[in-house]
């Protein structure tokens, strides 16, 4: 149920993300999802791709700094109230959020939105047992 | 003059003074300090063998390391019962540098900040601001001691507080300031931006030091405060300010001969090199009891001038300094070595790391920003973490250096590298 999110270390100057995207777009990797957080100094950017053990590798030859992550991408109803929904699951288990972003496509008619939470396990389960719709890494990979 | 009988002593005569000292202090340390006899030794040099002041070339060096490898007072020529007095300066792996006097090394330095402050223009009814810091470092108290001996009137205010610095400049009316060059420039922005006319005050001479300053400052510094700023030297390890000090002449500082033997040397080879050339400045001290030291290199880069000079002191003097044989900076008075900077990165765990040491002056003070390249060890995909991460490199850089700096995180491989070895200080001050 787990995706492999992709970050990477950026400095915020002109041209670094350029550099990055053209990077997996020579390797021909497809870009899902993708957020970035930042400070005045630097960035995180935040990718899902097609496949990231590949983009991973491609990134680090290029320099970059590349760590992955398990983050849970889930279906959100796409109506008013529908991602305040599943908040409240988690947070009704003290699950606490580091930070989620949305995807650029869907799977179906609903939204998807990838969570990174500390304890992953616990948060599919809770989840999937109220009816949420948790993807799997493949189904994610290839939308 | 504040002591003409040496000051401007015929060079002959001087070169026989130093002699005898010299061989006095070849015979202390070869007796007393386990270190020197051992090195003398090694050399094959008797105290005996020290026939003339040309001798020098035959005796030892003294490095930084040699001071390190004996702390605290393994190298103190005197039993502690003697020593009223220490002295340390910062270090690169959190061991100072310790320096010992006793009470007539005490004495001997006041006699040469004396004869400092006399240059200066100084005397008895001057009214003397000593703002460099009081304490472990040896500015403060060694300017103290000198315009006390001179019979000056002492304002002991140490660094900083610059409200107060102004107020009682004016109220007491300082005429001799001494401080670091970049505290003085600073100075004298914070009078100008609170109307208080220090060009029209009393204040006519400042005796700066501690940290590399150019001509360029100097006139701003002069225009500034309508003063005339005066060049000082000194390490610690030697004595403290008052090595060396420009005359009103201002063409270079007169080192204190009388006191201390200075050489240029090739810093690859070794070699002594002849007046007029460039190269490392070092000292053998002939007149200290405590802390004694044979051909201590500074690290130093300068010029030695045998000219003779107006104001009629024999003494050579010093070109101001250049720059250094290592990679030490100076930031707002404190030495600061990258290796210290690589020792708090290893610390925090991070086995080869690549950072960068930026200098910048805005205003007039001095700015370090510590660049460190981001490995995949400290990488987290967390934000929080990573200021974390700067916050805590920020504390442990702070603690080991006595200053701030401003920690950038960076991308790997941002950072030049020159064959192979990566550059690791980058100075954008424009002095």
């Amino acid at each position: 149920m787990k995706v492999q999110q992709i970050s990477v270390f950026l400095e915020n100057k002109s041209g670094r993300l350029a550099d990055l995207t053209d990077v997996l777009g020579g390797a021909g990797i497809n870009i899902r999802a993708l957020s970035i957080a930042d400070t005045s100094d630097f960035g995180i950017l935040r990718l899902i791709v097609n496949r990231p053990d590949e983009a991973v590798q491609v990134l680090k030859d290029a320099g970059f700094t590349v760590s992955k992550t398990d983050v849970i991408a889930v279906e959100v109803e796409d109506k008013p109230g529908g991602l305040a929904n599943v908040l409240k699951i988690l947070e009704s288990s003290g699950i606490n959020i580091e930070y989620l972003y949305a995807f650029l496509e869907k799977s179906s008619n609903d939204a998807l939105v990838v969570f990174r939470v500390e304890q992953l396990d616990e948060a599919v389960k809770l989840l999937t047992g109220n009816g949420v719709n948790v993807l799997k890494g493949a189904e994610v990979y290839k939308l | 003059m504040f002591n003409p009988e040496m000051e401007a002593m015929p060079r002959e005569q001087l070169r026989q003074l130093q002699f005898e000292r010299l061989k006095k202090t070849v015979e202390g340390v070869y007796n007393n300090v386990p270190f020197y006899t051992e090195k003398l030794r090694e050399k094959g040099i008797e105290p005996g063998d020290i026939k003339s002041l040309d001798d020098l070339k035959l005796l030892p060096f003294t490095v930084k390391q040699d001071l390190r490898d004996n702390y605290p007072f393994g190298l103190f020529a005197i039993p502690m019962d003697d020593v009223v007095r220490v002295h340390a300066s910062s270090g690169t792996t959190g061991k100072p540098t310790v320096v010992g006097y006793t009470q007539n090394d005490i004495d001997g330095w006041a006699e040469l900040i004396a004869r400092c402050v006399a240059m200066a223009g100084g005397g008895k009814g001057d009214v003397v601001q000593v703002a460099y810091g009081y304490g472990l470092f040896t500015g403060g108290l060694g300017l103290h001691y000198g315009a006390e001996r001179l019979g000056a009137t002492v304002i002991p205010i140490s660094g900083g507080n610059t409200k107060r610095q102004l107020m009682l400049m004016q109220d007491f009316g300082t005429s001799i300031l001494c401080c670091t060059p970049s505290y003085a420039l600073f100075l004298a922005e914070e009078a100008r931006e609170n109307g208080i006319d220090l060009v029209n005050s009393k204040l006519k001479a400042g005796i700066f030091g501690a940290e590399p300053w150019s001509e360029n400052m100097r006139k701003e510094l002069e225009k500034g405060l309508g003063i005339k700023a005066l060049n000082i030297y000194g390490l610690s390890e030697i004595m403290g300010p008052g090595v060396s000090m420009e005359c009103e002449c201002q063409c270079g500082m007169h080192i204190m001969e009388d006191y201390f033997i200075p050489e240029i040397i090739d810093p690859e080879t070794g070699e002594p090199l002849p007046y007029g050339s460039k190269g490392e400045l070092v000292f053998t001290t002939i007149s200290k009891e405590a802390f004694p030291l044979l051909r201590y290199r500074t690290r130093d880069i300068s010029v030695l001038r045998e000219e003779k000079c107006e104001c009629g002191r024999t003494f050579v003097r010093m070109e101001r300094v250049m720059g250094r044989t290592d990679d030490m900076l100076i930031i707002r008075g404190v030495n600061v070595f990258p290796s210290q900077i690589e020792s708090v990165l290893l610390d925090i765990g991070d086995t080869e790391p690549h950072y960068l040491l930026v200098v910048d002056r805005q205003g007039s003070l001095d700015n370090l920003e510590v660049w460190v390249e981001v490995s995949e060890k400290m990488f987290s995909d967390e934000i929080r973490k990573l200021e974390e991460l700067e916050k805590k490199l920020r504390h442990e850089i702070a603690s080991i250096l006595g200053i701030s700096a401003r920690i950038k995180l960076v991308e790997p491989k941002t950072i030049p590298r020159s064959e192979g070895k990566a550059k690791r200080v980058v100075d954008k001050r424009e002095l």
